[in-house]
């Protein structure tokens, strides 16, 4: 049904109206007196954005676009002919092989970014594992990050033990930590679950900040040492440090397949299934012999192992770390992730994580604006677009969200 | 003992902070069982529309009691037009989404306003002009300072408030009945998507208030102050039982006691810590919270 | 008895829950007066012609008019005030709202406190039971007390066509013959329009003058009340004969 356009041009004045009178109070009233310019000029420029996209809307309710339906149609088809005719492998090659040349193609800027969106794929595929598949909200998921991150670095500094002896034991670490922290959340509701996993992502970043004797506080961990390899040199193997970005690519995309594979594996298993049907419908799962506490617990424990691997890796690239770095926003911002690319599905947080991290270092010059533009987006996706950006098949409703 | 009551002075002008903030969230989620995230950033803005109210109108030459007065007055007026603004772009529209769907919008919507607040008010540190009430008395022994008596006056006179309106008028009559059979309260003749703003409005006239006696107590606002405490408000609003107005000012109570007093006699860095604890130790152990009704989702 | 204009008036109604079509071309005519009962087995789609009637559920297609004005399409919320009043399957009392405040909500959008007290003692005496218990919540009552409290609440809004949906359901004899008395004496007394619908077919049909029979979303048959009883399709069907 088409609303009148008198009430939609009615509503937007409404709604013009009373933006100003939001925004001019915090723009202009100043002790040295009132002032009206900055905040008019703002005003200005969201009500004539607001206006144009309305009014674009309108002629698209008003059928002013269809001509271009039939040759976007025709595009969108002539389109899936070409790529369904390329078999998948195919296709996986080309990428494989686009990520295995971008570094000998690109220079360090995009090297940085690049390691940057892979981390955040690893924890953006490792939280799907909990939101996506098994239907578990989780807003503490970057405290296994954390934790991965504070093992390495203190079996590093303090042990010396190498970065790929420590990667299972974060793993391992970060599991653990998922059990803790999944064991007293199973049996609550949905949206309990989400303000205890805050509440427990705050714990562990307090606890790192202020247990100085162990993490030395905010001041960090310093002097973490980067991957080791034996490399063929001389006719002999030596030792070597990863330290140079092309190479802990290298080591960051390693992982970032093995993860892939590894949440593409389990997608298509039995367990996979089983946490798809908690997700659908706890009550019938638990009926049909499904022991739905166990899988929970599961779900947190993996989902937290690839948090820990992609912590290690970070403190290993930084060769630093604070509790800075593991903030509720960044967690905050590994869920936009994967609710923007389409929760349960691979390709969707992969996508993702790119448009994410990537987008906003294109647009450098408006850092300040980008949690804000990120804020507001998040909400109109849930308007517009509410299974992400490239949906999984197989989505249904999960059981608490009936009424 | 004069340290204790000390403590206790000082934790109920917390607790009191907390159950205003705590009465937005849990009449919220009483209505459309939705965690309002972006209602810590309503009692931000409030503690930055009180700095800014207050500013000028001390410049302007106004008695300090004026000024007190008139800015709490209007800055819960914004902020009620902001979360009714917030409800009407961000919720209504998903009213008929899955509730994850509301969750995340809510959350957008939460760094939306933090971020917004920065944008237009800097990222530093806002002092509040707390020169304009000064000094105190003693009581036994602890230092009770006037800030502390406005503070306590004023969130009792508006719970006070509240609890009339809620429990003694026909719109708090209309916002329980919503609260417990939406269908039903329409064929009353009840519009319910009204009640449902009144309700953010009112949820958020209070969090304002919160907001500016925060900034007069600690003497400063800053634009992500909201995150800490809405947790923390949350969490006491989970604690008297989520949906129940007199719980809420209970758990906020109890959680700003706890708070003062674990800072006081355990350690002051991990304060934040304990209301965390006190949330899950709840939820795990008594869901209901300690006024809690049937919250499992059997309302017909 | 000529009957002028009817009171309520569906014009091929189709509602759907989603994709799937629950009612569909249902048309009935109610005239001021009159009780009339629209029974049927479980699933037919009776409370769904009701929840279209009232707005709660919007019809896909058709038209419902009431008192002279096209309804379908508006907020629900917009009926009682103009009389239009439903006590919905499975009574649905506030349950945490005390029996008067159970009965002030009735009268919401009502202003005249004088006429409030009035329909309100008038419930009390229709209903003494309720008046010992004003204070206590709806949700502590007995069933028959609650099905009591819901028909004073739609008293109290003063309606002009009341919807009634399974009034009788869960109740015990005793209690359903004093309900169907009071339904009598609302119609009698107050010349109150009302609409009943029953899965007691029997019952539902010896207190009303017409009726409808919904089967899986249609109207199968219309007729006289007294005729629908001596229907032998009906009493094999509804009557269990």
């Amino acid at each position: 049904m088409t609303i009148r356009a008198s009430k939609l041009w009615l509503g937007y004045g409404l709604a013009m109206v009373w933006f100003y009178f939001l925004l001019w109070p915090l723009m202009g009233i100043k002790p040295e007196g009132l002032e009206f310019q900055t905040s008019l000029a703002v005003w200005g420029k969201v009500a004539a954005a607001s206006a144009v996209l309305l009014a674009l809307y309108q002629l698209k309710q008003g059928g002013a676009f269809r001509f271009l339906e039939k040759p976007a149609q025709a595009g969108a088809e002539a389109l899936a002919a070409v790529t369904g005719r390329v078999p998948t492998w195919l296709a996986l090659c080309v990428v494989a092989g686009a990520a295995v040349a971008f570094p000998f193609l690109t220079e360090r800027y995009a090297h940085d970014v690049a390691i940057s969106v892979l981390v955040y794929i690893i924890l953006g595929l490792g939280l799907n594992v909990v939101v996506g598949l098994a239907g578990l909200l989780d807003l503490g998921y970057i405290a296994f990050f954390g934790v991965g991150a504070y093992t390495y670095a203190l079996m590093s500094v303090h042990f010396g033990l190498s970065f790929w002896l420590c990667l299972p034991i974060s793993g391992c670490f970060a599991a653990i930590a998922g059990c803790i922290i999944g064991y007293p959340t199973l049996r609550m509701r949905g949206d309990y679950l989400a303000i205890v996993t805050l509440g427990f992502g705050e714990i562990v970043r307090i606890v790192i900040n202020n247990w100085m004797s162990l993490t030395n506080g905010p001041n960090g961990i310093l002097g973490i040492k980067a991957p080791g390899a034996y490399w063929f040199n001389k006719g002999s193997f030596e030792h070597i440090w990863l330290n140079n970005l092309e190479q802990l690519y290298f080591v960051i995309l390693g992982l970032a397949v093995f993860t892939i594979v590894a949440v593409y594996r389990l997608n298509y298993s039995r367990i996979g299934r089983a946490f798809e049907a908690v997700r659908e419908d706890q009550t019938a799962a638990e009926l049909m012999g499904v022991n739905t506490l166990r899988l929970k617990l599961l779900a947190y424990a993996l989902g937290a192992v690839f948090g820990g691997l992609a912590g290690t890796f970070f403190a290993a690239r930084m060769k630093f770390v604070s509790p800075e770095s593991f903030t509720f926003i960044e967690s905050a911002m590994v869920l936009a992730m994967v609710v923007l690319g389409g929760m349960g599905s691979i390709p969707g947080v992969i996508l993702g994580s790119l448009a994410l991290i990537a987008l906003p270092e294109v647009f450098r010059g408006f850092e300040l604006y980008r949690m804000f533009v990120f804020g507001g987006v998040m909400a109109v996706m849930m308007l517009f677009r509410p299974r992400g950006l490239w949906p999984a098949k197989r989505m249904g409703v999960r059981s608490e969200e009936k009424d | 003992m004069e340290f204790l009551l000390q403590q206790l002075v000082n934790g109920i002008t917390l607790g009191g902070v907390y159950a205003l903030v705590a009465l937005g969230y849990t009449m919220v989620y009483g209505i459309i069982q939705l965690i309002n995230f972006a209602h810590g950033e309503i009692y931000a803005a409030g503690g930055y529309m009180g700095v800014i109210l207050i500013s000028w109108l001390f410049s302007q030459g106004f008695p300090p009691a004026v000024c007190l007065g008139a800015a709490l007055v209007l800055a819960m007026g914004y902020c009620a037009m902001l979360a009714m603004a917030v409800e009407k772009v961000a919720y209504k529209p998903l009213r008929q989404s899955s509730r994850l769907s509301v969750l995340l919008s809510a959350l957008g919507m939460s760094i939306f306003l933090q971020n917004g607040l920065m944008l237009t008010q800097g990222v530093y540190d806002r002092a509040y002009p707390t020169e304009m009430v000064q000094g105190g008395f003693e009581f036994g022994g602890a230092v009770v300072s006037w800030m502390q008596v406005i503070i306590v006056g004023v969130t009792v006179l508006l719970l006070v408030a509240l609890n009339l309106l809620v429990f003694k008028t026909r719109i708090g009559k209309a916002m329980r009945a919503t609260a417990q059979d939406k269908t039903m309260s329409a064929l009353v003749g009840i519009n319910s998507n009204r009640i449902i703003s009144l309700t953010f409005a009112i949820g958020a006239g209070l969090a304002a208030a919160a907001g500016i006696m925060v900034g007069l107590y600690y003497g400063s606002v800053r634009y992500d102050m909201g995150f800490v405490p809405g947790v923390k408000a949350f969490s006491a609003a989970v604690l008297g039982g989520i949906g129940n107005i007199t719980g809420a000012m209970l758990g906020g109570l109890i959680i700003g006691m706890i708070e003062v007093l674990a800072a006081g006699y355990i350690s002051s860095e991990y304060k934040d810590v304990f209301a965390f604890v006190i949330l899950i130790a709840v939820l795990y152990f008594m869901p209901t919270g300690i006024m809690g009704e049937n919250v499992d989702d059997t309302r017909v | 008895m000529t009957k002028a204009t009817p009171i309520l008036e569906l014009k091929n109604v189709t509602s759907a829950y989603g994709r799937i079509k629950a009612i569909s071309e249902v048309s009935l005519k109610v005239y001021p007066g009159e009780v009339v009962s629209i029974i049927g087995a479980n699933g037919a789609g009776k409370s769904t012609t009701l929840m279209s009637i009232c707005g709660v559920l919007k019809p896909v297609s058709g038209e419902v008019w009431y008192d002279g004005a096209r309804i379908d399409g508006l907020a629900a919320d917009l009926l009682p005030s103009r009389g239009l009043c439903q006590v919905p399957e499975g009574r649905r009392i506030f349950p945490r709202l005390t029996v008067e405040e159970n009965l002030d909500m009735g009268a919401f959008f009502r202003t005249d406190k004088d006429g409030m007290e009035h329909d309100k003692n008038r419930v009390f005496q229709m209903f003494p039971i309720l008046l010992e218990r004003r204070k206590q919540h709806g949700g502590t009552l007995s069933g028959g007390e609650q099905q009591m409290l819901a028909m004073g609440r739609a008293l109290m809004s003063r309606p002009k066509l009341l919807l009634l949906d399974e009034p009788s359901l869960g109740l015990a004899p005793l209690i359903v013959q004093q309900i169907f008395r009071i339904i009598q004496e609302i119609n009698e007394v107050d010349g109150v329009t009302v609409v009943l619908v029953e899965q007691n077919a029997n019952l539902a049909l010896k207190s009303s003058s017409r009726g409808y029979v919904l089967e899986t979303g249609n109207v199968v048959m219309e007729d006289d009340a007294q005729a629908l009883l001596a229907n032998p399709a009906i009493r094999a069907a509804y009557l269990g004969e």
